[in-house]
């Protein structure tokens, strides 16, 4: 064996766990250094090494591929380790290194899932993810931690429901291959339960949106980057063309503008638009055709790229003014401009505007639904694309336009704008060029979204839909409330339901109950207690009620 | 694009006075002219036959925003709650 062979069956995630878990030692400007060096090594390498699946072994009787280098995995890994390096950039002048060090090891693991050969290599990376990114979320102070122990909690469910899938998967087909998974097995809906947990699909979306805005100004940046998109990739891997995806795709497009129309957090607003534009993904990943998917790869690569900057000016403002809520923002356009265009770019790249990233993966996923005559779920998705405006808008507005006193802060520190500006770069250059991705897309499929038709659709549903938020903006102005979701389940309704069952009504159930099961006691006292029928010592009073029991048991089951 | 009820305006942050506003206005409603313009010239693809029809974008995209906007303020009367609500 060469030592080109056994470097190259290292998963290349790895190494950012290790350089996560070295950061802990380090301070000041070397750990700045290996923050941003570190994923940006990784990047490279990742280029570096050969296409295929590296050496695989045997564990306990399982055939384990650790990297396998595929176009769609390279897809994936570029963008994860993008995002490292701009986040860990945004992130420098964050004083807790815990943050910045879970940060690293949770994009390694991300980058673990997306170059694994084998299921289980998968899962294992996957825990070492939700663990991580719980540090991510506990990083944020005191305010995060009940919000992190909720959100562990279910991604260990997710976890279980995953490894009982992939259990009954090897068990029933032998093979540990992450590949697509077909059939009707229940292991395969158990393992696409566990990836749609982390998908944010709905009804245990709510995770995202209740954790992620308690997350530090730079934590968050990290979060909407891995756990959703890592989840987006598996299931292009091993679920493209399942129609539920579509489904459920649109009820998280519509379910995600709305609450973010409601969310008077910044941050949760666009944790609510995590959810809105994975549900474009999911619908791509579901129509499951070449340019579908190569549609939600395109979009999940671009979201990335402008989710990470809208939460990084989120952050910027978070950072420099202590404040997330709408009705405390406004007017910040004047005294922190750099910040406000990027937020500017941000926002138009996620209403999809022509000539910026966003565009692409969204003509791609509609052109999907199109070609295959999906002909309500075309409409579903447009319509979706004007509403994205509502909350874009929402976020400009209120942040950054509307006449505001209360507050007056400054542009960040430099590496804080620079961070923001390289990656609207990325978003007008991405737009611009989208044939920057050509070679990484998993499928050859030629497609030009920038044809004047195309051009002049969106512009008229885009600024229309700008209209329509000027017009509604009193129905839509913030107010300081917060909008009930499925996690008022476990927040509220299980612990109440809880205190009921500890409380007077409690003592009066059991009450109920231990009665009965004295009534049986006494009931069964009477049949075998001195002298009841079953103690005599004459078996005739015994046989003839055993006798009775066996022609009614009989009669019972000649009428079954 | 008056935002009527955000406080009194400063000396130094009136860049949303009245003029400037009505000057965004005009350029906003030259801008949403211009998107239609084109429609009489060039032939939208009309895969299912709506959508091939004049200015579709424009009134689609403007009929979903007030209906989404509709269903989340009753959706919002309904599930909205003061955000100590939870109080963690």
């Amino acid at each position: 064996m060469t030592t080109d062979a056994w470097i190259a069956s290292v998963p290349p995630g790895l190494f950012l766990i290790l350089a996560g878990i070295a950061l802990l030692g380090l301070r000041g400007q070397v750990r700045n250094a290996v923050v941003v060096a570190a994923p940006a090594l990784l990047l490279v390498w990742m280029w570096v090494l050969p296409e295929g699946i590296g050496r695989s072994f045997e564990w306990f009787g399982l055939e384990l591929a650790p990297v396998r280098i595929d176009e769609l995995g390279r897809l994936f890994g570029t963008v994860f380790a993008i995002a490292g390096v701009g986040g860990g950039l945004f992130a420098v002048k964050q004083e807790r290194t815990a943050e910045l060090a879970s940060a690293l090891i949770y994009a390694g693991a991300a980058i673990g899932v997306v170059f694994a050969g084998d299921l289980i290599t998968v899962f294992v990376f996957w825990e070492v993810m939700a663990v991580a990114s719980t540090l991510v979320v506990l990083a944020g102070g005191r305010g995060a931690r009940k919000a992190a122990q909720r959100y562990i909690v279910i991604h260990l469910f997710g976890g279980v429901l995953l490894m009982a899938g992939i259990a009954g998967h090897i068990g029933t087909t032998g093979s540990t291959a992450f590949t697509l998974i077909e059939g009707d097995s229940p292991a395969r809906w158990l393992i696409l339960a566990g990836f749609l947990l982390n998908a944010a699909a709905w009804p245990i979306s709510s995770w995202l949106p209740d954790a992620y805005p308690r997350a530090s100004w730079s934590g968050m940046v990290f979060l909407s980057a891995f756990t959703t998109k890592t989840a987006v990739y598996v299931l292009i891997r091993s679920f493209a063309g399942e129609d539920i995806l579509i489904w459920l795709g649109l009820i998280m497009v519509f379910y995600g503008i709305i609450y973010a129309i409601l969310a008077n957090d910044m941050r949760r607003m666009l944790a609510y638009s995590i959810v809105n534009q994975i549900g474009y993904m999911l619908v791509g990943v579901g129509i499951g055709t070449e340019i579908a998917l190569n549609g939600a790869a395109t979009h999940a690569f671009a979201h990335i790229i402008y989710k990470a900057l809208l939460l990084m000016s989120a952050g910027a403002v978070l950072y420099q003014t202590g404040r997330s809520k709408f009705s405390e923002l406004g007017g910040l356009a004047r005294t922190m401009p750099i910040t406000a265009m990027a937020a500017i770019v941000g926002a138009l790249s996620i209403t999809a505007f022509p000539f910026t990233s966003g565009f692409i993966g969204k003509s791609l996923i509609a052109e999907g639904a199109s070609s295959e005559n999906l002909e309500a779920v075309w409409f579903l998705i447009t319509a979706a694309s004007a509403g994205a405006v509502l909350y874009a808008a929402k976020f400009l507005w209120f942040v950054f336009f509307r006449r505001g006193d209360a507050v007056h802060a400054a542009d960040p520190p430099a590496p804080m704008l620079v961070a923001m500006v390289a990656f609207a770069a990325g978003c007008l250059i991405l737009g611009v060029f989208p044939q920057l991705l050509d070679g990484t897309l998993p499928f050859a499929v030629s497609y030009d979204p920038y044809t004047t038709p195309k051009i002049v659709f969106q512009f008229q549903l885009l600024l229309f839909a700008v209209l329509a938020f000027f017009l509604l903006l009193r129905w839509i102005r913030p107010d300081e409330t917060v909008t009930l979701d499925t996690d008022w389940l476990w927040r509220r309704a299980i612990p109440r339901l809880r205190a009921w069952l500890e409380s007077d009504a409690r003592r009066r159930v059991w009450r109920g109950v231990e009665r009965g099961v004295e009534r049986f006691r006494i009931g069964l006292v009477s049949l075998t207690g001195p002298g009841a029928v079953l103690a005599r010592s004459l078996p005739t009073g015994a046989m003839a009620f055993w006798a009775t029991i066996l022609l009614a048991a009989y009669l019972i089951f000649y009428y079954l | 694009m008056a935002d009527r009820e955000a406080g009194t305006p400063s000396g130094q942050d009136n860049w949303l006075r009245p003029r400037a506003v009505r000057l965004l206005w005009v350029v906003f409603a030259i801008a949403l002219a211009l998107t239609i313009v084109p429609d009489f010239f060039i032939e939208h693809y009309d895969k299912f036959g709506v959508d091939g029809t004049f200015g579709f974008a424009a009134w689609f995209g403007f009929a979903s925003c007030v209906g989404l906007v509709a269903v989340a303020f009753l959706l919002g009367r309904l599930l909205k709650r003061r955000d100590t609500y939870y109080d963690d």
